[in-house]
């Protein structure tokens, strides 16, 4: 399968400015180097903790912020230094979703001008059709037709969320950045957006970049997940790959977190591993290995040298000094 | 929403009568004799049958009442009995000012003209400037526009205007003899440079007033837009690829606009009570000024008068604004 989106080492800093004449200081490196295909038709899981750049990295890879380095293709087109005014043209392909479906809907529009608004801007559609299409996209993401003249804040979230995928779904993208699309729901309501999500994946071959920190989520509907730690992305794998035999640390972690219903599984999961201290703060990350101040496996060399990212196994990429031959402790797979 | 409304009028009721006590009996404590100026040859007999006169015979309370009665039943009849020619009010006592022993209505309607022109215009005048400054302003947060229009509004917040009416009259009208420094009422316009004259003699008054009413819309515009730039809607409805202006001129605008026009609705009583050391620096003929004179010349019926009005008008624009709040965003509905 051929990739739909290539980022290639994106950074996106935030410039810090202080004192009197407001001179630049430093800057967050918020996403700092991250490097993925997501491949047509596949759903690509970016999970992380709070904070470590995984919606700037989605708004980063849509051009919504201008990015300070890195290259992006999307459907064959190279987005990243081109100007706002010139990626209008290219948008349509790309969409996204957001974490709060109250936010992200004009409160001031009915739910028809906010799903047609994207057709007014870039389709030359009479007044009926867009009506008719908006109807369409009513139905499809399993809203009444009767609700198209209400206000957003009639609706529950997850209607709402359903209003915002269809707004997302107008122009009949390809690619489309959920954006922790589900977090400010309830559980019942989760279930049911995506499986929404996943029906209308099947139904239009769209091709998904879903962030979230809730991993049995992602585990459910993601075919590859990417780990990002600090503005970087740890491990990239295969789902089963990764939530089998996790290679980083930190995603070892991260999945000892996870919760496990069934309490005779409980039992023989083992203990948690309980990260201590901080995550340091974006704007001075540490040498070496950004999760060199909290690994449990830490080495001399984590605080000297950033690992590479490199493929450890088919398909499973870590940047981790334990894979790394020259490093690694003997007695390491 | 008209059971709101209709709700919200009888609430102000009891609000209006309180403050028209308030008003009253305040006035009763001040010290001050309507008689001050009566010549003191006058025998003391003479002056006490004045007051008498005056009605100012009765005990407080009942004058009180009197006065109630003499501005929400009688006035409105005289005004019934202007427009369609009867004679309802024939031989019922006015409210009379003190000063000049006429109605104090007829001398209200008198000026109220005057005021609404300077500082109406000035309103508008102010409204057209802010609401694009501070737009921008947002827009370019830290440019050097935003820094400069910060600047100039801190400076419109804290000089007052008996301050800066002043400094202009000195710059524009005496040093440069651009301007005059007076409102000249009696001008009539019926030819266009009577028209210029009009225009020239607002422009400085006008302008003043525009200058503070411009510095408080403005930041509220700007505090108001910057609010909605960072929501999640204007970062979708660029995500779909809206064009900059729409973007802007419709989501931003739209949402930013609801709380200054409610601001704008609240501001709307100070047109007509807010100008007074205004109208007084250039001589305007106004409300403002009426009030001034009224209160040095120990006029109470006049100040009651005024008052009052300027206290329904506040309750009447409370009310306004809080409807247009509901028309204006569907969140809002009052039933």
């Amino acid at each position: 399968m051929t990739a739909l989106v290539e980022v290639r080492d994106l950074k996106m800093h935030f410039p810090i400015h202080t004192g009197l004449l407001r001179r630049q200081t430093g800057a967050v490196k918020a996403v700092d180097g991250i490097s993925f295909d997501i491949r047509e038709g596949e759903t690509l899981g970016l999970v992380g903790e709070s904070g470590c750049g995984k919606s700037t990295a989605g708004r980063a890879i849509l051009r919504l912020y201008d990015i300070t380095e890195g290259e992006i293709v999307i459907d064959g087109r190279e987005i990243g230094s081109v100007t706002q005014a010139s990626l209008r043209k290219v948008r349509p392909t790309m969409q996204m979703v957001f974490q709060d479906p109250q936010a992200s809907l004009n409160p001031r529009m009915t739910v028809a001008s906010i799903i047609s608004e994207p057709l007014d801007e870039h389709t030359s559609m009479s007044r009926a059709e867009k009506r008719e299409r908006v109807y369409d996209l009513m139905d499809k993401v399993g809203l009444n037709r009767r609700f198209a003249n209400r206000y957003p804040h009639e609706f529950s979230g997850g209607q709402r969320q359903r209003i915002g995928i269809a707004r997302a779904l107008a122009l009949n993208p390809k690619f489309i950045v959920c954006d922790e699309p589900i977090a400010a729901l309830d559980v019942s309501i989760q279930a049911q957006v995506v499986n929404l999500l996943e029906e209308l994946q099947d139904e239009l071959g769209l091709t998904y970049l879903f962030i979230s920190h809730d991993l049995s989520m992602v585990r459910h509907i993601a075919d590859r997940v990417a780990v990002m730690y600090l503005g970087k992305v740890v491990e990239l794998a295969s789902r089963d790959d990764l939530y089998a035999r996790p290679q980083h640390p930190y995603t070892e972690a991260l999945l000892s977190a996870v919760p496990e219903p069934d309490p005779a599984q409980a039992e023989r999961q083992g203990s948690r591993i309980v990260l201590q201290g901080d995550v340091p703060s974006p704007a001075n990350p540490p040498e070496g290995c950004n999760f060199c101040t909290r690994c449990p496996k830490v080495m001399d060399v984590c605080r000297r040298v950033d690992p590479a990212f490199r493929e450890v196994a088919p398909e499973q990429w870590v940047a981790c000094h334990l894979h790394d031959p020259e490093h690694a402790p003997a007695g390491a797979p | 929403m008209l059971t709101y409304t209709i709700r919200r009028l009888i609430f102000a009721v009891p609000t209006l009568l309180i403050i028209a006590a308030i008003i009253f009996f305040l006035l009763e404590l001040a010290p001050g004799d309507p008689m001050a100026n009566v010549p003191l040859t006058v025998p003391s007999e003479v002056k006490e049958q004045m007051r008498q006169a005056l009605g100012l015979g009765e005990p407080a309370p009942i004058r009180f009442v009197l006065w109630l009665r003499q501005f929400f039943w009688i006035e409105p009849l005289n005004v019934v009995d202007a427009l369609v020619g009867t004679s309802f009010a024939e031989g019922e006592l006015r409210i009379i000012s003190w000063q000049n022993r006429s109605p104090v209505f007829i001398t209200i309607a008198e000026r109220i003209p005057q005021t609404l022109w300077v500082v109406g215009t000035s309103y508008l005048v102010a409204i057209a400037i802010a609401i694009p400054i501070g737009i921008y302003s947002a827009y370019r947060q830290y440019s050097m526009f935003d820094q400069a229009g910060t600047f100039v509004t801190m400076i419109g917040f804290s000089v007052p205007p008996f301050f800066s009416g002043v400094l202009v009259i000195l710059i524009f009208a005496v040093q440069l003899r651009w301007f005059p420094s007076i409102y000249d009422t009696t001008l009539v316009v019926n030819s266009w440079d009577a028209f210029v004259m009009q225009l020239k003699q607002m422009f400085l008054p006008v302008m003043v007033l525009a200058l503070q009413i411009t510095s408080q819309l403005s930041r509220f515009q700007r505090a108001s837009v910057l609010d909605n730039l960072g929501q999640d809607y204007v970062r979708t409805a660029r995500a779909v690829g809206l064009p900059e202006k729409r973007v802007i001129l419709v989501h931003v605008l739209r949402n930013s606009l609801l709380p200054v026009v409610t601001v704008i609705a609240l501001y709307v009583p100070a047109i007509f009570s807010g100008a007074i050391i205004t109208e007084q620096i250039f001589k305007v003929n106004g409300i403002g000024q009426l009030l001034i004179t009224a209160l040095q010349a120990n006029d109470l019926p006049m100040v009651q008068t005024l008052t009052f009005i300027f206290a329904v008008l506040i309750v009447v624009f409370n009310l306004l604004a809080d409807l247009a709040y509901g028309i204006l965003d569907p969140r809002i509905r009052y039933d």
